[in-house]
C-alpha cells in the first residue's frame, strides 16, 4: 500500500533522509520510529506530496507521489505534526470545510461531517470553537479531519505528542479502531506506541533505515542474535549465598548480581525457568519476581537510539 | 471552480469572525464620512455663492466636485487600510500550519491563491457598497450623472484590486502579519509616489513613470473617463502581483 524505494531528501547541505526503502501492507498499522529528527516528519511530508524528494521512489496506494499528486492527495488523510486548526472555526464548520476541499461530493459532505464527529467522539464539542477546546479534543478534531474523505490510506506524523496520559490513551484506542479499514503509517520517538498500537514498524535514526518489519519478525530477528536466553530474579533473602546457589544450578552458564537483582543467563533453547522457581522456593529465599531477560524491541531501540550499528 | 470557491468561503467566515474586518470597515467609512460631509459642505456653500450668477451655476458640477475630490482623498487611506485585510490571508496559515493541510489536499496553488484573492475581492466591493448609502443622498437633493460615477467607482474598485493584489503577495512572503502589512503599504506608497517623479523627470523616463504609478490611470477614471488603456493597467498589474505570489509559493515548495 505504501512503498518507498531508496528515497533521498537534501535541505541545502543537510542530508535529512538518506536512501530510504521499506513497505507497508494493506489494512496494517505501521509505526515509523526514531529519535527526535530522524527524518520522520520529512518522510511522511514527501510521501503526502507536501515536499519533494531530492530522489528516490515513493508510491501510496499504487500511485506514484511525484507523478500523480493530486490521485495521491485524494488517496491520503494526513495529520501533520502541527494539527492544522483554524481557531476561529467550529470543530463542525473545520470539518466541513476540510470535506470540500478534499473533495467530498456536495451530497455526501453531511453524512462524511456526522461520521468522523461520532468516530473520533468529538460530538459534544461540534459546535464549540476550535480555539476553546482542549488539547486532546484538537488533537482528535485532527485525526478527524485525516478521516473525512475515507482515505485509504492514513499518515499520521506524533498523533498522540503533547498529551496527557488519559488522552494518549483515547488516541490510540481511536487508531485501534481503524485498524483495518484504513492503511495506517504512524510516526512517533515513543516505543510503547508501537507495541501497543502498530502491527510492524520501521525503526530510522539520522534519516537511515536501522530496521523494519513486523513486530515478530523485530523481535524474531533480535533473538536471533543473541544466543542467550535468561532471567533476572528479584529475591527477599540470600544475598551471595543464593548468587552461589544459583551458579551450582546444572545449565546456568553465568549468574551475576545486578541493581534489581540476580541476572541469570543460559544457553538459548533451554528451559530453566522452573528449576530456578523451585531452587528458589526450596531454600526460601522469598521469590518476589522473575523477569524474561531476552532482548526486545526496546532494547534494540535503545541501541539503534544511541548511535548503535545498522543492521 | 468549486474548490477557489471553497477557499473564498472559508476566508469570508474568517474575515467575518475576526474583528479585523470590522475595524478595516468601520475606520473606512468613518474617513469616508469625514471627507464626503467636509467636501459636500464646501460645494453646499459654493452652490449658494453661485446661485446668483447663471452661468456659474451651470458650470457647478457635483460628480467632479464631490464624488471626485472625495474619491481622490480616499485613496491615501485605501492604501493603508486595504492591506490589513490581506495580510492573514497567507501569513496566517503559515503560522497555524494550516497551509500543510491546504497544499496536502487536491487544490494547486493557483487555485488557493484565486480562492484567496477572491474573498478579499468581495471585502472590497462589501466596502465600497457600504459608501452608497451617502451617494445615495446626493441622489435625492441633486442631479448628479450616474455614469461617470460608476466609471469613477469602478476605479476606486481595480485601484483597491491592485492594493490587494500587492498585499497577497506580501503576505506569501512571510508568516509574520506585520512585517506583510508593512511591506504591502511601503511598496503601495511607493507605487503611487512615482507619479511625483514624473514632474521632475522628462520624456520616455517621464511617461514610463507615469505609466506605472497608480495615479494618472486612476485620476482617469475617477473623473469619469473610461479607457481601455487605463483598465489594462490595472489587470495586468493585478495579474503581475499574483503570478509573483504562484511562482513565489511554487518555488518555496520546491527549496
Amino acid at each position: 500500500m505504501i512503498e518507498v524505494q531508496d528515497l533521498t531528501k537534501k535541505y541545502g547541505e543537510l542530508t535529512a533522509v538518506r536512501n530510504l526503502s521499506f513497505r507497508v501492507e494493506k489494512g496494517k498499522i505501521w509505526g515509523l520510529l526514531g529519535p527526535n529528527a530522524a527524518g520522520k516528519t520529512t518522510t511522511m511530508r514527501i510521501l503526502t506530496g507536501y515536499l519533494p524528494a531530492t530522489s528516490g521512489r515513493a508510491s501510496v496506494a499504487g500511485f506514484d507521489v511525484f507523478e500523480q499528486p493530486n490521485e495521491i492527495k485524494k488517496a491520503i488523510g494526513y495529520l501533520p505534526e502541527i494539527v492544522p486548526l483554524y481557531p476561529e472555526m467550529t470543530v463542525e464548520g473545520y470539518l466541513r470545510f476540510v470535506a470540500e476541499i478534499k473533495q467530498v461530493s456536495a451530497a455526501k459532505r453531511k453524512a462524511a461531517v456526522a461520521k468522523v464527529l461520532e468516530s473520533a467522539a468529538l460530538e459534544t464539542v461540534r459546535g464549540r470553537l476550535i480555539k476553546n477546546i482542549s488539547r486532546g479534543y484538537k488533537q482528535r478534531v485532527g485525526v478527524a479531519q485525516a478521516m473525512i474523505h475515507d482515505p485509504q490510506v492514513l499518515i499520521l506524523d506524533e498523533p498522540t505528542i503533547g498529551l496527557d496520559p488519559a488522552q494518549i490513551r483515547e488516541i490510540r484506542e481511536l487508531i485501534r479502531r481503524l485498524r483495518g479499514e484504513h492503511t495506517i503509517l504512524l510516526s512517533t520517538h515513543i516505543l510503547a506506541e508501537v507495541t501497543q498500537v502498530c502491527d510492524g514498524a520501521v525503526i530510522i535514526n539520522e534519516g537511515r533505515l536501522m530496521a523494519s518489519g513486523s513486530l515478530e519478525e523485530l523481535t524474531a530477528s533480535i533473538q536471533a542474535k543473541d544466543a542467550r536466553d535468561g532471567v533476572v530474579v528479584k529475591l527477599r533473602r540470600g544475598g551471595d549465598e543464593a548468587l552461589a546457589l544459583f551458579r551450582g544450578l546444572a545449565g546456568v552458564e553465568t549468574a551475576a548480581a545486578e541493581a534489581d537483582g540476580i541476572r541469570l543467563e543460559w544457553g538459548r533453547g533451554r528451559e530453566l525457568r522452573e528449576d530456578v522457581a523451585k531452587l528458589a522456593v526450596a531454600r526460601d529465599l522469598g521469590l518476589l519476581e522473575m523477569r524474561p531477560l531476552a532482548m526486545n524491541i526496546e532494547d534494540l531501540y535503545m541501541k539503534i537510539v544511541s548511535g548503535g550499528s545498522e543492521q | 471552480m468549486k474548490n477557489v470557491w471553497s477557499i473564498t468561503k472559508k476566508e469570508l467566515g474568517l474575515y467575518f469572525g475576526s474583528p479585523v474586518g470590522y475595524v478595516v470597515f468601520a475606520l473606512f467609512l468613518f474617513i469616508w464620512g469625514y471627507f464626503f460631509t467636509i467636501i459636500l459642505r464646501a460645494f453646499n456653500d459654493q452652490s449658494f455663492q453661485m446661485a446668483q450668477n447663471p452661468y456659474y451655476y451651470q458650470q457647478l458640477n457635483i460628480n467632479q466636485l464631490v464624488f471626485s475630490y472625495t474619491f481622490q482623498n480616499i485613496t491615501i487611506f485605501f492604501l493603508l487600510l486595504l492591506p490589513a485585510l490581506t495580510m492573514r490571508l497567507f501569513a496566517e496559515e503559515k503560522k497555524l500550519g494550516t497551509e500543510e493541510l491546504l497544499y496536502t489536499s487536491p487544490l494547486s496553488s493557483a487555485q488557493i491563491i484565486a480562492g484567496k484573492y477572491l474573498a478579499s475581492l468581495i471585502m472590497l466591493v462589501f466596502m465600497l457598497a457600504l459608501t452608497a448609502v451617502s451617494v445615495i443622498f446626493t441622489f435625492l437633493y441633486g442631479n448628479p450623472e450616474l455614469p461617470p460615477l460608476l466609471v469613477a467607482y469602478l476605479g476606486l474598485f481595480l485601484l483597491g484590486a491592485a492594493f490587494m493584489a500587492v498585499g497577497l503577495f506580501f503576505s506569501s512572503l512571510t508568516e509574520n502579519q506585520v512585517v506583510a502589512v508593512i511591506l504591502a503599504m511601503g511598496t503601495n506608497l511607493l507605487i503611487y509616489i512615482l507619479s511625483w517623479s514624473a514632474y521632475s523627470a522628462s520624456g520616455l523616463k517621464a511617461s514610463v513613470y507615469n505609466y506605472i504609478s497608480f495615479v494618472p490611470h486612476f485620476g482617469q477614471m475617477v473623473s469619469g473617463v473610461l479607457d481601455t488603456k487605463d483598465i489594462v493597467y490595472f489587470l495586468s498589474f493585478c495579474f503581475f502581483w499574483l503570478f509573483l505570489t504562484h511562482s513565489w509559493i511554487q518555488s518555496r515548495r520546491w527549496r
